[in-house]
């Protein structure tokens, strides 16, 4: 058809919105899981003294912590009975799987389907990719 | 058509690129990339594309990578 310059940008426009870059449409109007995650989550790395990270979270007033490598992918999440134990374990040995992840873009409505009482879906997709940018739960909403 | 990512879509928005959603109509209106315009891929031909400045580099998109 005569263009000469004609690119794809093959990651689309969720990439582009994971990336909380501008976007329009009724969707976009819409306040996204991003605008509500909480950026303020404890995290720890695998090798953080547990002990520690029980009296930084304790102190905090949260209740879980998300273990994070170094470009803060996610890689579990240390819940209420792992912070409120003494165990002398390691945070590898006390985190669980989750939470569950999710692109800063999704929607308030599709978020809330996903998530149950106190579950914590957490934002992700920030550069790196897969690495956090906040948590969502039903028990600590962050206003819109 | 060369495949590029965000970063060098954004260098190309600075310098004049238009955007080009393909997706069909009602995806567009739920969510677009702010100034993109909407061509979806069937329609996409001689007619609808003269609304593109040929001088100036075309970049489209969909959904995302899958």
């Amino acid at each position: 058809m005569g263009f000469e310059q004609v690119y794809e940008y093959e990651d689309g426009k969720r990439d582009w919105g994971s990336f909380g870059l501008p976007r329009e449409g009724r969707l976009a109007e819409q306040p996204s899981g991003g605008d509500v995650a909480r950026a303020d989550v404890p995290t720890c790395l695998l090798s953080d003294d547990l002990s520690e990270v029980r009296r930084r979270v304790r102190e905090s007033g949260w209740e879980t912590c998300i273990v994070v490598n170094e470009d803060r992918v996610v890689l579990g999440r240390l819940g209420r009975k792992a912070i409120g134990s003494d165990d002398g374990e390691s945070v590898e040995e006390a985190m669980t799987d989750g939470p569950s992840t999710v692109r800063p873009s999704i929607g308030l409505d599709a978020l809330l389907k996903r998530m149950q009482s106190n579950t914590s879906a957490v934002g992700s997709s920030r550069p790196p990719m897969g690495s956090l940018s906040g948590s969502c739960s039903a028990a600590r909403p962050r206003s819109a | 058509m060369r495949s590029i990512r965000r970063d060098e879509v954004r260098q190309l928005l600075k310098e004049g690129a238009q955007l080009v959603e393909v997706l069909p109509h009602e995806e567009y209106e739920e969510e677009h990339i702010a100034g993109a315009i909407n061509i979806p891929l069937k329609e996409l031909n001689r007619k609808t594309a003269i609304q593109l400045d040929r001088s100036r580099p075309v970049i489209v998109y969909c959904d995302d990578y899958q």
